[in-house]
């Protein structure tokens, strides 16, 4: 139980003037400005996004200058935010394919139609510290340009594509999209996790919610440890298709009837494909697992999908035989708001508490050494009548 | 459902132009507009969330991805009531796009406004995203597979 404090009122206000300070820096250096974190660290922003599971950019870049680049503390500041805000009503599902790509890759199909697009990738980069942004005059000297040759050769803009799981003609051995979702035509009403507590075993649509918004560690983490064996079945997972840009949101309004296009979200979507033993009903096949996340968050969503697939093993007939198919035990673990507020609330004054427990431990301690007395006379008494 | 998307297109296709218009070139587009006429607030440009849906495998299961923050405004103009939900929370872009759309309504004044400000502003969305298509097209790549000589 914890035991709630008084005082310290002074010493607060004094810590959090220092906090602004230590946040500010050395004045010298000219301030960061929301904008500049917004356009310059965008996948922070992505991240704080995704996690703090509230679409604004700007907010998101506001949260991460507030907190000092504490991640984590942003995305509990997006999420605090959001709790004064009503909320109007539900989006109509975004539409994925007809997303305008900023990249699109698939390590399955090498000639997929519209072709892959690399987009501003990390991939192939050598990892070699870039010198040159050191200087912060302006423009770093010798940044990759591309040639106007370079350009000209494939300069020919596919601005969507359909999904290349949908059209692989590969129908007998890959399971169709909707298989096992058993609203598909009727719509059943989609679980919230932000209005109702999760009760296991939970359906797919509280599953994605939860993952989407989970800590990307922890995906990483337990993504990671399917790969190196911890699962149920399947071999090497492949990317079928990962993709990012924007996509149009659609919303119909009560007072209108009828659903209008209020604006624009970028989002990253990966769809993986897996080797499925098969069951006593299910013949062989690719299984799929699913991952779509606000922003450009392309490692967390590749492991969201290893997780959608692992935590699939109760619908595919799957023994669980790891952590990883432990729905309670993923999803209960996964949100990085709930799980800093309880690690970290050892820190705050419990000393009522550890009163208590040192008194337990004091009287524990006297009756451990007069038992042991006890013990020992009793083995005298023995010895003596032997 | 289908005839109500047609009943409403030319509505739905202006809302969706005034929604994903930078908000200086709706400002540009009502100072230029002859006569910007009296308006009372039906419901003040107000900031909330709307919860963002996908579904799973891309046409599976709906679920819930996040909330994004959205703004709304509802005007009366002349008698038409226009309404507005915009991403963000640029209270005053909902309100010129609430304004537009009780104008569009208006028969006599569509045609002009259609030229004058629809069109212009979705070109420039258009060529915006077609810039951006072009710079994605750059980096197309074309992977070969190569056999190895291990025999």
């Amino acid at each position: 139980m914890y035991v709630a404090v008084k005082g310290g009122e002074k010493a607060i206000r004094n810590a959090h003037a220092q906090l602004a300070e230590e946040r500010r820096g050395d004045t010298g250096v000219p301030e960061l400005s929301v904008a500049q974190i917004r356009n310059q660290l965008s996948l922070a922003v992505d991240r704080v996004m995704a996690e703090g599971s509230l679409y604004d950019p700007e907010l998101a870049a506001l949260a991460l200058k507030q907190a000092r680049g504490d991640v984590i503390e942003a995305i509990f500041l997006l999420r605090a935010y959001r709790t004064t805000l009503p909320r109007f009503a539900a989006t109509e599902p975004v539409n994925t394919a007809a997303m305008r790509l900023k990249r699109r890759i698939s390590s399955a199909f090498k000639d997929m139609p519209g072709g892959q697009m690399l987009g501003p990738t990390f991939d192939y980069t050598h990892r070699l510290l870039d010198f040159s942004l050191l200087d912060d005059s302006g423009e770093a000297a010798d940044a990759p340009q591309a040639t106007q040759a370079d350009r000209s050769e494939h300069a020919e803009p596919c601005a969507t594509a359909p999904r290349v799981c949908d059209l692989t003609g590969m129908e007998e051995l890959l399971e169709p999209a909707a298989s096992g979702e058993s609203d598909w035509g009727t719509e059943a009403p989609v679980g919230d996790l932000t209005r109702d507590p999760i009760r296991f075993p939970v359906d797919r649509d509280i599953r994605l919610q939860n993952l989407s918004r989970a800590d990307e560690g922890f995906l990483l983490s337990m993504g990671y440890s399917t790969q190196r064996g911890f699962k149920g079945s399947g071999g090497h997972p492949f990317a079928g298709e990962i993709r990012s840009g924007t996509v149009a949101v659609e919303l119909a309004p009560e007072e209108l009837g009828f659903p209008v296009c209020i604006g624009e979200l970028k989002v990253t979507e990966a769809e993986l494909l897996f080797l499925y033993d098969g069951s006593e009903t299910t013949p062989p096949q690719f299984t799929r697992g699913y991952g779509l996340t606000f922003g450009s968050n392309e490692r967390k969503t590749i492991a969201m999908a290893l997780l959608d697939r692992a935590l699939r093993c109760r619908e595919l007939d799957e023994e669980v035989v790891a952590p990883a198919q432990d729905e309670e035990f993923v999803l209960s673990h996964s949100d990085n708001v709930e799980a800093t507020g309880f690690v970290e609330h050892l820190k705050l004054p419990h000393h009522v508490d550890f009163q208590s427990e040192l008194e337990i431990l004091r009287r524990l301690r006297t009756e451990w050494t007069e038992r042991g007395e006890r013990r020992a006379q009793l083995l005298d008494t023995m010895k003596g009548a032997a | 459902m289908t005839q109500t998307h047609g009943q409403h297109a030319a509505r739905q296709r202006w809302m969706g132009i005034l929604s994903r218009a930078p908000r200086q070139a709706l400002e540009e587009a009502w100072d230029a507009h002859s006569g910007t006429p009296e308006f009372t607030f039906l419901r003040r440009p107000e900031t909330g969330l709307a919860m963002v849906r996908g579904r799973a495998g891309g046409k599976g299961m709906r679920f819930n991805l996040g909330e994004m923050t959205v703004t709304r405004c509802a005007v009366q103009v002349r008698g038409r009531v226009g309404h507005a939900y915009v991403a963000g929370r640029d209270p005053r872009h909902a309100v010129l796009a609430a304004l537009f759309d009780a104008l569009l309504q208006d028969d006599a004044l569509l045609p002009q406004l259609d030229s004058a400000v629809l069109c212009p502003l979705e070109t420039a969305r258009l060529a915006r995203d077609h810039a951006e298509s072009e710079r994605t097209a750059e980096t197309r790549v074309n992977f070969f597979t190569l056999v190895r000589g291990e025999d």
